[in-house]
């Protein structure tokens, strides 16, 4: 070992200025900045679906069993100007947001319970653990019979669909806030709601998007469902009832025309509004990737 | 001395439970700490100096003994004793470098708008940080968001600074640079701090005095000096490492000769 070291001399160097070298940096190409882009690839397959739909629905010729895709939208088209399906997507929404409101309210409730006393979690993990794998829809006969048929049955089984999820993920989150985020609050002497407002949610926010996010998911899911069974409500029904009603009359484009609204529906809320949320918190916060 | 210690630890004992066990995490501490101290906590992994940091934080009571900031027994956490973490999770991750300082000065209701404002913005100034001001913490390193953490604590201007091991994750190049960094501030500002760390030459260079603690459960050893700062880097540093490193490992050379003539 001594040896070597004397034989080997010690060498010292200037690192050579960057501009000596080629390439630093340099763009991608045109093509890969565009095959980038999520939305572009996501489109691409959107179209390569209508397409596939189009080609299947005119070899099959067989307007009652499977419209075209152009007929769709065309049914679509109508429906937006003239058919009432704007109304009747705005019904179904405006009794989607009374549910996914108050499950939020009553979850927030529940969770805030939980967290302030080991009784209270207890609860909450009882409830959610028996609720939770419980179909909402296979609540509506009994909604039916305790509420009648109208909003409240709606509203109620919406509840029951969006506070579980909402509730349990709230809770998840709050219990993997790190100990040190909890010490730092408690170290400004904040205590009791403030703490929990200005502590505990933002640092579980993550996790309670994603409760947002399912039981949004949810209540969407259930409340077509449940228009599907009841249809009409005070004069007025929603999406829900706008499919059924046109199977009757074998109306097979306007069926096609009402799934269609539900999907653009579920797609908006998801990639415009959840996204933004998602972009403007969790992401700018580095929270999540 | 004349003047009443800032700080009176006296005959404090700690004990935490685990899942199945009581531990007894400090026996009968006492140490005074007065204003203008770096005082640093010494000893070995598991000698308790963390845990008594958080009980001196406010976050775990004494069974025995009590714990006196200014005269008045401290219960619970409060703003007049800032925590430092070494854990890079203490800084708020929804807050900016600016923001975090000025919620602890907002949250506790010490200044508001403004003013508190003003405040992080110099403290900010103070560790070097001002061109991060508007930076979410994921985007700096380990060392910026020990810096902010910081200047978090010295903005609120608390009785005393606790700092629990700052430093510990950092590396070592990156490390003597904030050692460094914390001796100009107190040049600065000269404010209180108890410092917990597990490694000697840190003590010897931050503090002005040392505890020293044994493991399992920790006891006070001895309460040294430590060199003038200019001194810190020398031959009587090397000595006071030895001689500190001698007190805190000599029970356990006994114990490893007992454990193997049994």
């Amino acid at each position: 070992m001594a040896d070597t070291q004397a034989l080997r001399p010690e060498l010292y160097r200037d690192p050579v200025d960057a501009s000596h070298f080629g390439v630093v940096e340099k763009p991608l190409s045109t093509w890969e900045r565009i095959y980038n882009v999520a939305a572009v690839r996501k489109i691409f397959i959107l179209v390569a679906l209508a397409a596939i739909w189009e080609l299947y629905a005119r070899l099959l010729n067989n307007p009652l069993l499977f419209p075209t895709f152009t007929s769709t939208i065309e049914a679509f088209v109508q429906g937006l100007f003239g058919g009432g399906l704007l109304g009747k997507a705005w019904t179904s929404i405006k009794v989607l947001l009374m549910g996914y409101s108050a499950g939020i309210a009553l979850a927030a409730l529940l969770t805030v319970i939980a967290i302030t006393s080991r009784i209270g979690t207890d609860f909450l993990e009882t409830l959610t653990s028996m609720f939770n794998p419980l179909p909402a829809i296979a609540l509506l006969p009994l909604a039916l019979i305790w509420f009648g048929l109208g909003n409240g049955s709606l509203v109620f089984v919406l509840i029951h669909s969006v506070l579980w999820a909402v509730a349990l993920n709230t809770h998840s989150g709050f219990l993997s806030v790190s100990n040190t985020m909890r010490m730092v609050g408690r170290n400004y002497g904040l205590r009791g709601l403030s703490y929990v407002g200005r502590i505990l949610i933002p640092a579980a926010f993550p996790s309670i998007l994603t409760g947002l996010k399912i039981g949004w998911a949810f209540a969407w899911r259930t409340l077509i469902a449940a228009e599907l069974v009841f249809g009409v409500s005070s004069g007025s029904g929603g999406l829900g009832w706008f499919i059924y009603e046109n199977k009757n009359q074998l109306e097979i484009p306007n069926v096609f025309a009402g799934l269609f609204t539900v999907i653009v529906i579920g797609l908006l809320v998801e990639n415009v509004i959840f996204r933004t949320v998602e972009a403007r918190t969790v992401r700018r916060w580095g929270m999540q990737s | 001395m004349a003047t009443d210690p800032l700080l009176d630890v006296r005959g404090v004992t700690l004990q935490y439970k685990t899942k199945d066990h009581l531990v007894t995490a400090t026996y009968r501490v006492d140490f005074h700490v007065f204003r203008s101290d770096r005082f640093v906590v010494l000893g070995p992994s598991g000698c308790g100096k963390s845990t008594l940091l958080k009980a001196v934080g406010g976050y775990l009571n004494p069974v025995e003994g009590e714990i006196r900031l200014k005269g008045h027994e401290v219960t619970r956490p409060g703003p007049d004793r800032m925590m430092v973490f070494q854990e890079f999770d203490q800084l708020l991750p929804w807050k900016t470098v600016k923001e975090n300082v000025m919620f602890a000065l907002t949250a506790t209701g010490k200044l508001a708008g403004r003013s508190a404002e003003n405040k992080a913005l110099e403290y900010i100034a103070k560790v070097k940080l001002s061109k991060f001001a508007d930076s979410f913490p994921h985007t700096l390193s380990g060392g910026m968001k020990q810096r902010v953490a910081i200047a978090r604590g010295m903005a609120m201007e608390p009785d005393i600074l606790l700092m629990d091991e700052p430093f510990a994750a950092l590396d070592a190049l990156t490390r003597r640079k904030m050692q460094d960094e914390l001796l100009q501030l107190w040049d600065d500002t000269h404010f209180t701090v108890l410092f917990v760390t597990h490694s000697i030459p840190e003590a010897i260079k931050i503090g002005s005095r040392i505890l020293l603690l044994s493991p399992h459960p920790g006891q006070v050893k001895a309460e040294i000096n430590s060199l003038p700062r200019q001194e810190s880097d020398g031959d009587e540093a090397k000595a006071l490492e030895q001689k500190i490193h001698t007190m805190l490992f000599a029970d356990e050379v006994e114990e490893e000769a007992e454990h193997s003539h049994g």
